[in-house]
């Protein structure tokens, strides 16, 4: 009897986010910005996606120390950096590295932060008192001091740097999951999902977190390009991936003492980063808009 | 012949946004007498508080229009001032009172601050102590002591808050003061209270009043006049024995009539109207009514009615129409 | 109202050790000890022990915590760099004078920048007051801001040869990292600050002005604008992490001699002394600002001020 009564009721829970989403996916059409973005991101994706094919990962890591500082080229579409290497390459593979780590790294703070916020919120008392005064002193770390702390105990690697940007960036989401959760379990439909006999798992799962969904999202894809550009500056501080790993970051860094003699260098990554961090902008603004239209006008 | 303060005639109001066109106001014509009380009564949606903003001509910017019409006061129609001589108009001639008092006070000024303010804003020639005796005074007069005057609204319940708000509207002793469901958003206990102010404050300082409100009880107990709005027009008018003691009702004000529970009825059933409002951006053609509507004839899907007026009593629908009924004998007979 | 700042600035207490902690927490994470940083990698291991046991290494984790905010609150002793083998303490304070010095006026900037636009957007919204600005922080929001500083170095340093590009002999020093600092928060209060306006200016308490017969000016100048700061204090507030990863950025990238850059190159050198104590000052005015940002925001709002003054009612 009990599966029957929440079968049904996960059929509605769905059919409802389904036109719901239709309608999402009409108003973010709606926005040139954002579809424009959604185009640009899309373009980026596959490029990398296709990286391999398009331009072989040694050339972003051989050295040629003859072909050094060459401007761009046929032979070498964004030229070549001070050990020979050809730009377009480590654009690229340094495109896939940021943008793995940093779409990893937001769901993983996404997550770990979403977790908290719904614990906190839905059991409320100590649990909650003690979840967010820990927040309270952590978040009185300045993220990069926390960052640089947890590299250098861990040394850089991909793992490591996960782990940074993780837990710089989870506590954004807890305390907006709690506040969600706060308010949306005094609504009446929880009320009569716990007189029902639905645990607290089964409510935060099945009531609270859809409805906190719009809310997380758009949270969530505006956090994706501040974690690419936080991501760039550590391996422009030479906080990232260790060489000869390319990252947008640590090519601008290289680039410093170059910029006089050969500014493609500067160009290329620099262009990267804002493209990369412009389309995701505005497909998250796209989102914001297309999630709560009473916020535009 | 009473002086007429607020004269309305074929006033439309649209809202108009990127994706649609909101009918809101649909062609209505109002009266006010001075020293009377009208009641406009409609369900939410009807477009009552449109009309009310549209008299101070305070519609969202971007989005509210006036299409046509004439809203005269006194005389003057408003829609033709200046914002700066129409300024001069909102709170000293004519004043407003809204909905919701929890969020109509700014939280971060104190009472007496605002109330001054609403005083300021008309008398420029008043020194300090002058300015903080009406204060006192307007504190007063609605029930509030006024050492008061120095806290902020949040330190204030819903229906003492909305008692400060009524002390603003009629700090300047406004000949006009529209109320818009002033105490839909309170307790009920509170709602007897302030009701009794208003009522009160209305006798006393001879306001004449727009009364606007879905409860039909407070019209019987307040208003001399009443006006049922459906679907941005006036469905039916007339004084207030007109509308609660005549014979003849338009079908909408039948059915909001009995809907109301009736203690001394042995009914079993509330019988609600059936169906909804109308979408004011997909009005239906001939009687907005009709799809609801338990005497629709075939000619009520095809023509809109027009208003008819039997008396001080007015309907707008094809039933009271002497000669469309006349004409509908006819074909019966002839059948 | 003094109780609450007492209690506040008591607060800051227990804020601080439980930064210190975590950060000790962190670093305890470290592969290798202190001896051996300090001898050498050739040194026997016999002396390494020995140096480790006299610098209390191999304490439980709670007892060097403990004696290590002794030593720093009672001797005001940060240990000794495993790098360049000087007083922590004394090689770090000048640089945390000029760090301090830059957040400071990145702060200033950026709000007094930020935030009369935003603030001019919203009230003049669709104009070119809004559009131009608008885009303009869009954009610049896509920019990190060591790409933004190295902008201003290609341009100003290099092609126009306008200001220096390293050091801070002089004011002209400081322009273009301060502009690198503020610009980024600039742009991101410029958005709040806006949205935060237009918010308030649909709430009722607006519309009431109005029909109170207020004109135009007054509505926005005196209803609306008190009441859209208040959450803009407390984004300045937030904004101040973003400005010291700025200010990290920019001491690197103009060779600024301030407490960011030791850090971060310390890092490669595995001089943990440096780095803890770094780490905790930085961390110890982020905490005071947001403190002072805290106070003035209960002082401005009269619902907080009021729940801890008499009231009556």
């Amino acid at each position: 009897m009990e599966t029957t009564i929440m079968d049904n009721h996960k059929d509605k829970v769905l059919f409802h986010k389904e036109s719901q989403i239709k309608e999402i996916w009409r108003r973010f059409k709606k926005s040139k910005g954002a579809v424009i973005g959604l185009i640009m991101l899309g373009v980026i994706l596959i490029v990398l996606i296709f990286a391999d094919v398009i331009a072989p990962y040694e050339t972003a890591t051989k050295q040629n120390l003859a072909n050094k500082l060459q401007e761009p080229s046929n032979e070498h579409w964004f030229g070549t950096d001070s050990y020979g290497r050809d730009v377009f390459a480590r654009t690229i593979h340094g495109g896939r590295t940021s943008i793995s780590i940093s779409i990893l790294a937001t769901m993983a703070s996404c997550i770990v932060g979403s977790t908290l916020g719904a614990i906190a919120g839905y059991f409320g008392g100590k649990v909650d008192s003690i979840i967010m005064r820990s927040l309270d002193i952590f978040m009185s770390v300045p993220d990069i001091l926390f960052t640089m702390a947890v590299v250098f105990a861990m040394g850089a690697s991909f793992t490591t740097l996960l782990v940074a940007l993780t837990l710089a960036y989870f506590t954004n989401y807890v305390r907006l999951v709690r506040s969600q959760v706060l308010t949306l379990s005094e609504q009446d439909y929880v009320e009569a999902a716990r007189a029902g006999g639905a645990g607290g798992a089964r409510i935060i799962l099945s009531h609270i977190l859809p409805n906190a969904m719009g809310v997380i999202i758009v949270n969530l894809t505006l956090n994706v390009s501040k974690i690419v550009l936080y991501e760039s500056t550590l391996s422009f501080l030479g906080l990232g991936m260790p060489p000869p790993a390319p990252a947008w970051g640590l090519m601008l860094s290289e680039a410093r003492e170059f910029m006089r003699t050969a500014p493609h260098l500067l160009f290329f990554p620099a262009m990267a980063i804002v493209l990369t961090a412009c389309s995701v902008n505005l497909i998250g603004d796209g989102m914001r808009d297309a999630l709560d239209p009473h916020l535009k006008s | 012949m009473n002086e007429i303060i607020l004269d309305i005639k074929d006033l439309e109001v649209i809202y108009k946004t990127d994706l649609e066109t909101v009918k809101a106001v649909n062609s209505i014509d109002l009266k006010i007498d001075k020293g009377k009380t009208l009641g406009l009564v409609g369900e939410t949606g009807a477009g009552k508080t449109t009309t009310a903003l549209s008299i101070l001509r305070l519609l969202p910017g971007n989005t509210g229009r006036i299409l046509n019409g004439h809203i005269k006061y006194s005389g003057t129609n408003l829609l033709e001032l200046e914002e700066t001589e129409m300024r001069k108009m909102r709170g000293d001639k004519i004043a407003m009172v809204f909905q919701d008092p929890m969020t109509s006070l700014n939280p971060v000024m104190t009472v007496g601050e605002q109330i001054a303010e609403a005083i300021t804003l008309h008398n420029d020639n008043l020194s300090k102590e002058e300015v903080e005796k009406r204060v006192d005074e307007k504190l007063t007069m609605v029930g509030i002591v006024p050492s008061r005057k120095v806290e902020y609204p949040h330190q204030f319940s819903g229906g003492m808050k909305q008692r400060v708000v009524i002390a603003m509207a009629l700090a300047c002793e406004p000949e006009l003061l529209i109320a818009d469901e002033p105490t839909t958003a309170l307790d009920v206990t509170i709602q007897a209270q302030v009701l009794m102010m208003i009522k009160e404050l209305r006798d006393r300082l001879g306001t004449s009043m727009l009364m606007i409100t879905h409860d039909l009880g407070i019209v019987a107990k307040i208003c001399d006049d009443v006006a049922v709005m459906y679907a941005g027009e006036i469905a039916e008018s007339g004084t207030v024995e007109d509308i609660f003691l005549g014979e003849k009702h338009h079908p909408y004000t039948e059915g909001l009539f009995g809907s109301i529970p009736n203690l001394s009825s042995r009914a079993n059933r509330l019988t609600p109207i059936p169906g909804l409002m109308p979408d004011p951006t997909n009005l239906p053609e001939g009687c907005f009514f009709h799809p609801r509507c338990k005497y629709k004839m075939d000619i009520c899907e095809r023509i809109h009615p027009e208003s008819i007026a039997k008396g001080t009593h007015t309907l707008r629908c094809h039933l009271f129409d002497d000669k469309i009924m006349a004409d509908k004998m006819e074909v019966n007979t002839n059948e | 109202m003094y109780r609450y700042i007492a209690k506040r600035v008591l607060f800051l207490i227990p804020t601080v050790l439980g930064v210190i902690f975590i950060i000790f927490l962190v670093m305890s994470f470290t592969p290798g000890d202190p001896a051996r940083a300090l001898l050498g990698v050739s040194a026997p291991q016999a002396d390494v022990d020995a140096l480790n046991h006299e610098l209390g290494y191999d304490l439980p984790f709670i007892q060097k915590y403990f004696n290590y905010i002794k030593r720093m609150i009672i001797e005001r002793d940060f240990g000794t760099s495993y790098f360049t083998k000087q007083s922590v303490f004394d090689e770090i304070w000048p640089r945390y004078i000029i760090t301090i010095k830059l957040a400071l006026m990145g702060i200033i900037i950026s709000t007094a920048i930020g935030v009369p636009l935003g603030i001019l957007a919203a009230v003049k919204q669709y104009s070119l007051w809004d559009t131009i600005p608008s885009i303009l922080a869009f954009f610049i929001a896509a920019i990190p801001s060591f790409v933004l500083g190295m902008l201003l170095l290609f341009i100003f340093s290099l092609k126009l040869n306008l200001l220096p590009s390293y050091g801070i002999n002089s004011f002209a020093h400081y322009i273009m990292p301060a502009l690198a600092i503020s610009i980024p928060p600039a742009a991101q209060q410029l958005r709040f600050t806006k949205s935060s306006m237009l918010e308030t200016i649909r709430q009722d308490y607006v519309r009431t002005a109005r029909a109170k017969g207020a004109a135009e000016n007054i509505v926005i100048w005196k209803h609306a604008l008190k009441n859209a700061l208040l959450p803009v204090i407390t984004n300045i507030g937030m904004s101040f992490g973003v400005l010291i990863a700025g200010a990290v950025v920019a001491e690197k990238l103009f060779s600024i001699p301030g407490i960011g850059s030791l850090i971060v190159d310390r890092i490669t050198y595995k001089d943990e002394p440096v780095i803890i104590a770094g780490t905790i000052l930085i961390a110890v005015v982020f905490t005071v600002v947001m403190l002072i940002v805290d106070l003035i925001y209960a002082y401005i709002d009269p619902r907080i001020r009021a729940k801890y003054t008499r009231t009556k009612g």
